[in-house]
């Protein structure tokens, strides 16, 4: 079987105050219609800038917080209609890697502890055999054998990136979601670990999403592109169709800004709710007409994109 | 002549005692009107030599020796007093966190003109009328109703602006920019650096721009100066830096960007991680991660070398 995830018009509102004081409360779409599908071997490079909703994508796949409504298909199974106790083992299968490998791992753990706990918590190997799994997990990230009984504090960013992430593959799952997990990398130890991933996406034939504002560290990783922007996906489709030849106004921007072409305008950061296209206000090629409906996502499987200019 | 002249730099933290050397030699200077790039990765004391520049370094850090001209003045001699005039006034200074630069309960166009105020000695009114010019020139449409505004009801990038229109309030000659844009998104972020780059063109303002980022350096400064664990790698110009750097620690962090940007299926990392201050390396800082280290790159530092065209490499290979 092919596909690992499929994700159906995944909507999640958060509601928030007006002010400190305020009673008013104001809805914001953080997830508005969202959908993509994910084949074995293959990874989705999700981009945006803060706020456009990748990290809720991420944390609803994994139901670390519930979506309102939507399905999410994972081996086939649909994530929110199943039991708990059937959740705890798909939970196996999937696994994150953060942004922040400090603050995902516990200070008091060694190493060791980190990486066995997933494993003997769904029963993969007996305490005994515990000890030489984990060497074995170390070695698949480059680390040596010392690392053992070390404290996230004895370790550099890079080698606390790399325990998060043998982390994640120790239960061997289909499907792993990274969510900035290089950011808060220094750039040399950065393609470190973007070697590191594809190492894994080699040999193991997992699938994953790889949650970046970093197009160029997207564009190395990645097959296929979702940029999103305010909770909807505005373009998606192969990576070099989107990278060569990107429709939406806002993936545009978003390359010329990482080539380091600059831009002067700014646009206010007006929140009409759902009339009309939410890129409006930044818009270069806006027209009149874009105020009034909301763009669907059109084209090909290749390449579709939510813009008015292409449809 | 140059605008600032930092001559063999060294300042220590003095910590239950072990003495860990933050900037180590550092020289580099500054001519009018021009951007100078200070890189390195996270912990190499590119910070702690823009503070040291300011005399803002706090104990238990020292600045233990070197020279620091600006203007013609030592500012490593100068009193207190005299320094303050100089920081806000003469140079200007941008940090990289602008919610935690600026304070939450002042309106933003009061926070302007208090720079205006202790420097230019301009009443209430007087100062007011300056700062929503200010307001226009770092872009704000609508600068008589951002003068009375909080920080928290600004963008991040808006709040970035104004501590720009802090920065150059008071006509500094020198502008030390602090990541300033680390925290904002690739879009805002050319805004940011484009509307810097306008700063420095039409004031003939110079800059010393710090940054783990090499592409912002390319489009935005001229020379560039990379620094490794506390020391100054190599000083160059931008044109040359990015067709042919000299040092194999320039090389590497380069080829990490380009190999990014490129067709090849795997990047060429540089292996290992930055050493911590307290643990260097005998010898080159850098050796246990050069691919070119030599027998005497374990043995003894290498001294930072003039090869002309106003560059400079610490490295054996030269």
């Amino acid at each position: 079987m092919g596909q690992v995830l499929s994700v159906l018009d995944l909507q999640r509102v958060y509601e928030v105050k007006r002010s400190v004081f305020s009673v008013q409360k104001e809805m914001i779409n953080a997830l508005n219609g969202v959908s993509l599908e994910l084949d074995r071997g293959k990874t989705i490079g999700i981009v945006g800038e803060s706020g456009s909703g990748k990290s809720t994508l991420a944390r609803c796949i994994l139901l670390l917080e519930r979506p309102d409504s939507g399905t999410i298909l994972f081996m086939g199974r649909d994530l929110l209609s199943i039991t708990r106790e059937e959740l705890k083992t798909l939970r196996k299968q999937m696994q994150i890697i953060f942004q922040d490998p400090y603050s995902s791992l516990n200070p008091r753990k060694k190493v060791f502890d980190a990486i066995a706990e997933p494993l003997l918590f769904h029963r993969m190997v007996d305490k005994k055999e515990a000890k030489d799994r984990v060497i074995e997990i170390l070695k698949d990230v480059g680390l040596d054998e010392s690392f053992v009984n070390k404290y996230p504090h004895e370790m550099s960013g890079g080698q606390r990136q790399r325990v998060a992430i043998g982390r994640s593959l120790t239960t061997e799952p289909a499907l792993i979601i990274a969510d900035e997990p290089v950011s808060s990398l220094d750039v040399s130890i950065q393609s470190q670990i973007v070697n590191l991933f594809l190492d894994i996406k080699d040999r193991a034939d997992i699938a994953m999403l790889f949650v970046s504002h970093d197009l160029n560290v997207v564009r190395f990783i990645s097959d296929e592109i979702m940029v999103m922007y305010r909770g909807r996906v505005v373009e998606t489709g192969t990576k070099d169709e989107v990278f060569l030849n990107p429709l939406h106004p806002y993936t545009k921007m978003l390359i010329n800004a990482a080539k380091g072409k600059f831009f002067k305008k700014e646009g206010e950061d007006f929140f009409d709710k759902d009339r009309g296209c939410s890129y409006y206000a930044r818009c270069e090629e806006r027209k009149d007409s874009c105020c009034d409906s909301v763009p669907r996502l059109t084209g090909s499987k290749e390449h579709m994109t939510a813009c008015f200019r292409e449809s | 002549m140059q605008l600032l002249d930092v001559t063999d730099l060294n300042t220590s933290f003095f910590a239950d005692g072990n003495v860990i050397r933050a900037v180590d030699g550092v020289s580099f200077s500054v001519s009018k009107s021009e951007t100078f790039g200070l890189v390195g990765e996270s912990g190499c004391g590119k910070t702690m030599t823009a503070l040291s520049v300011m005399r803002l370094v706090q104990p238990p850090g020292r600045i233990v020796k070197g020279q620091v001209v600006f203007e013609g003045k030592d500012l490593l001699s100068l009193s207190e007093r005299e320094m303050e005039k100089i920081r806000g006034g003469r140079i200007g200074m941008i940090f990289q966190e602008p919610m935690s630069a600026l304070n939450p309960v002042f309106r933003v166009g009061e926070q302007i003109s208090e720079a205006l105020m202790i420097h230019k000695d301009v009443d209430k009114k007087e100062a007011r009328g300056r700062v929503i010019e200010l307001l226009k020139q770092v872009g704000f449409d609508e600068p008589e109703k951002r003068y009375t505004q909080y920080p928290h009801q600004l963008s991040g990038g808006q709040r970035q602006r104004i501590l720009i229109g802090i920065a150059i309030s008071c006509g500094p000659s020198l502008v030390i920019a602090d990541e300033p844009t680390t925290a904002l998104d690739v879009a805002t972020e050319s805004q940011i650096i484009n509307l810097l780059q306008d700063l420095v063109n039409d004031s003939a303002m110079s800059m010393i721009f710090i940054t783990h980022n090499l592409n912002i350096t390319r489009k935005f400064c001229r020379r560039i100066g990379i620094m490794y664990a506390g020391r100054m790698l190599e000083q160059n110009s931008v044109d040359d830096f990015f067709k042919e750097p000299l040092h194999p620690y320039s090389k590497g962090l380069l080829s990490s960007i380009y190999g990014l940007m490129g067709d090849q299926k795997r990047l060429t990392a540089i292996p290992g991680s930055v050493p911590k201050l307290a643990e260097l390396p005998q010898g080159c800082t850098f050796h246990p991660r050069c691919p070119y280290a030599m027998p005497v790159c374990r043995e003894e530092e290498p001294i930072i070398k003039e090869m002309g065209k106003g560059q400079w490499v610490r490295c054996y290979l030269y």
